[in-house]
């Protein structure tokens, strides 16, 4: 008889989620992701000063605003025609803001998102809130490696603030930097912030190398079975990103199943509707042309995400995506870093594609931007130009795209009579949490949650560490406007 | 303390993860001040748990716990359509919006603190058009008759210290002792103009003004808004005294105060008489 498992909220991760699960005989034969907030961010933007999309959009997400701060800039500079004018210093600066937002997420994911679903933390610290009530039943790691693992969530508290505050140096404050600005960035690079900037940095590499990668190993051995779980789409999407005066750090690319690299271009992303409650008349288009018409009581539709893909297929994003990209285009530290971390699992890159292969890329992505942040570092000319100036245009066309710690992310843009027309974002949740498309493909989460066999229904672990894996930002994807829904969230199981 | 998330961004509590004294694991862990310690028995981005679980915390506290709990707001209340704009979860297969339980939870609070301007005064969601009728903490109290006081903290995001310090003055010396200014924010923090303890003051006086960003002088010229921002962050500074934003060479975006984004935009432009009165 099948039973459907509802998890909602979903805790530990950026925004308002649930999921649901139809088991039959233990196994999921169906799965359903779904925002459970909207906040109309693109609606808000239409007639402001192009300009102030990049505050604005920072406020889509206080995890990771430096990927809307940098997507949007890239956007405006598009639609200002000032793209190839941005001073390499300024291109620097903002990839050091975007590496510091990157190490602070990525830590902030492990540790305090998704550590929990491992490590037993009530059993050292005692049945305290907030660590209490939650899942019984499967936290393996043992005694002494475990309070070891609690006493580094608590560290990690401390390292990610401490990227904040690295942050900082160029980019004003964080959450919602100041410092990243159409046209470049406002703080220039003296050598004494260079210093500063350099010895932050040394000690959170310090951390990333000896404490982050190890305990994801530790963790990893202790929960094998999670190399099986969760494997997705196996069809991977990068944008590039981390652009640099020579080139980006993570390249573009669409990877097949069986690791065949096609380039990347971004006319082939359309948006699927049919199971999103929008019109279906702006169905497979591509979000430089698309609108968003709502319509709440479309029959079929089960999530306010539409489901974008590319060349009509379903693409994961994120860390794995970016590590796999850069390895099969022969990034040699990429294959480095990958080749010995399997090494010392005993495990092929097929591997990758799981629960335990997702943190694993995410880890080791850690330590690739860390370490090349050193070198962008060095790259800084203090006497040279920060910023370029331009007026506002009458009218202009723009689109962003970049990686964001979650994966890629896009902007795109019209503006005309000096101020914005229109305004579309895609998040890597939206690609990654998406619902079914037109020719009824799940997502990616919602693929890697089908097929899982859950040990106990009332304690569904298999599920929640799956979702948490992706590092999903609701926050981020779910911020369309639906102006006349008034049934939240029903869902019919089939 | 119960700490919900409404229609926000959760910077507020990202914010607040980068105290640095006391430190987010005294915060959660140790007796703030002696004698006295914060449980916090909800937060969606922390806790261990989730599902329905979590939500039984909720209606316990609410039922068992009258007026022996803080409520904390982040993120402000989405109120078009019956609140169906934003939920926190669910029970017994029925959404719990997040007026509702704004309401419901207000009601029996010792007290409420609405942290960053989104819970404040609707903040970035209810800028125009305000597409899901976002409101304050405050006006939805007001409108149902809630009689729990409200300490608003605004700021997007507010400085960690600023909700650290409110609670302080709590714990040690009452909810009496906290001096509110009119919009309801402690004169403790918000007592001063940016204007008044700006390190560029000088240049203003001088009437030395940046041109284009990235320039010494006064940001004056390219939109500031510190003439008539009311936050210590001259004196204070962020990310444990890093930096902040007009020293990084950006304008003040007047983030803490009610009009704040519509009455502050556009941003790089610069302020005129009409923003002052």
């Amino acid at each position: 008889m099948s039973k459907k498992i509802k998890i909602d909220p979903i805790t530990r991760i950026e925004g308002h989620m649930a999921v649901e699960a139809v088991i039959d005989d233990g196994v999921v034969k169906e799965a359903k992701s779904a925002g459970t907030l909207f906040r109309g961010f693109e609606i808000i933007l239409r007639g402001r000063d192009p300009r102030d999309a990049n505050q604005l959009t920072q406020r889509i997400c206080g995890v990771c605003p430096i990927a809307h701060a940098t997507a949007s800039a890239f956007c405006i500079e598009d639609a200002f025609g000032l793209t190839d004018k941005i001073p390499n210093n300024a291109k620097l600066i903002r990839a050091l803001i975007f590496g510091s937002n990157f190490l602070q997420s990525h830590i902030l994911h492990f540790y305090h998102l998704a550590a929990l679903d491992y490590v037993d933390a009530a059993g050292v610290v005692g049945d305290l809130a907030p660590f209490v009530p939650r899942y019984e039943g499967d936290y393996r790691v043992s005694g002494e490696t475990n309070a070891e693992l609690v006493k580094h969530y608590l560290r990690a508290l401390d390292i990610r603030r401490k990227c904040q505050e690295m942050l900082s140096i160029f980019g004003g404050k964080m959450p919602h930097n100041v410092g990243i600005v159409p046209g470049g960035v406002t703080e220039k690079p003296t050598e004494d912030k260079i210093t500063n900037f350099l010895w932050r940095l040394n000690e959170i590499r310090d951390f990333v190398d000896n404490i982050y990668i190890p305990d994801v190993i530790a963790v990893a051995k202790a929960y094998g079975d999670y190399f099986e779980i969760g494997k997705g789409c196996k069809r991977l999407l990068a944008y590039g990103g981390f652009d640099l005066p020579v080139g980006k750090l993570f390249k573009a690319g669409v990877i097949s199943p069986d690791l065949k690299v096609e380039p990347f271009t971004k006319q082939n992303i359309t948006e699927d509707l049919k199971h999103s409650w929008y019109s279906d008349s702006d169905s497979g288009k591509s979000p430089a042309l698309s609108d968003t018409k709502p319509e709440p009581k479309k029959s079929g539709a089960y999530s306010f995400l539409k489901s974008p893909r590319y060349d009509g297929q379903v693409c994961e994003l994120g860390p794995l995506a970016r590590m796999v990209s850069n390895y099969v285009q022969g990034d040699a530290k990429a294959k480095e870093l990958v080749d010995s971390a399997l090494g010392e699992l005993g495990a092929g890159i097929d591997a990758l594609y799981s629960v335990l292969g997702r943190h694993a890329a995410r880890a080791l992505e850690a330590k690739l931007v860390a370490d090349a942040m050193v070198d962008w570092l060095q790259a800084l000319k203090p006497a040279e130009p920060v910023i370029i100036e331009s007026p506002i245009p009458e009218t202009g066309e723009g689109a962003g795209l970049t990686e964001a710690p979650r994966g890629a992310v896009g902007h795109w843009t019209t503006v005309k009579d000096k101020k914005i027309e229109r305004y579309q974002v895609i998040t890597p949740t939206a690609w990654n949490a998406s619902p079914k498309d037109d020719r009824d493909q799940p997502g990616a989460v919602e693929q890697a949650i089908i097929g899982t066999k859950v040990k106990d229904r009332n304690n569904p672990f298999e599920l929640v560490r799956i979702v948490r894996a992706f590092d999903p930002c609701l926050a981020c994807s779910v911020h369309l406007l639906d102006a006349g829904r008034n049934e939240l969230g029903v869902f019919r199981v089939v | 303390v119960i700490w919900l998330q409404g229609a926000g961004c959760t910077g507020c509590s990202v914010s607040i993860l980068n105290a640095v004294s006391p430190r987010i694991q005294n915060l959660l862990l140790d007796e703030l001040v002696p004698g006295q310690q914060l449980n916090l028995i909800f937060h969606a981005t922390i806790m261990a748990g989730q599902g329905e679980p979590v939500i039984e915390v909720l209606k316990d506290a609410e039922k068992n716990r009258k007026g022996g709990y803080i409520l904390v707001v982040e993120g402000a209340i989405p109120t078009a359509e019956g609140g169906l704009y934003g939920s926190i979860g669910e029970k017994d297969g029925k959404h719990i919006t997040i007026q509702q339980s704004v309401e419901e939870l207000g009601k029996n609070a010792l007290l409420t603190l609405a942290l960053g301007t989104c819970a404040a005064y609707g903040g970035i969601p209810a800028a125009k058009p305000n597409p899901t009728l976002c409101k304050g903490v405050k006006t939805i109290f007001n409108e149902k008759g809630i009689k729990t006081a409200v300490v608003n903290i605004p700021g997007c995001p507010p400085h960690p210290e600023w909700f650290t310090g409110t609670i302080s003055v709590i714990l040690f010396s009452g909810l009496e002792a906290l001096d509110l200014d009119g919009l309801g924010r402690p004169k403790l923090i918000y007592g001063r103009l940016i204007h008044e303890n700006c390190p560029r003051r000088a240049d203003f006086d001088k009437g030395k003004f940046a041109q284009v960003l990235g320039d010494p002088g006064c940001l004056y010229k390219l939109g500031c808004r510190g003439h008539y921002t009311y936050a210590d962050c001259p004196l204070r500074q962020w990310n444990n005294g890093v930096n902040w934003c007009v020293k990084a060479g950006s304008p003040c975006l007047g983030c803490v105060e009610p009009e704040f984004p519509d009455g502050t935009s556009p941003i790089y432009e610069k302020i005129t008489f009409e923003d002052l009165k």
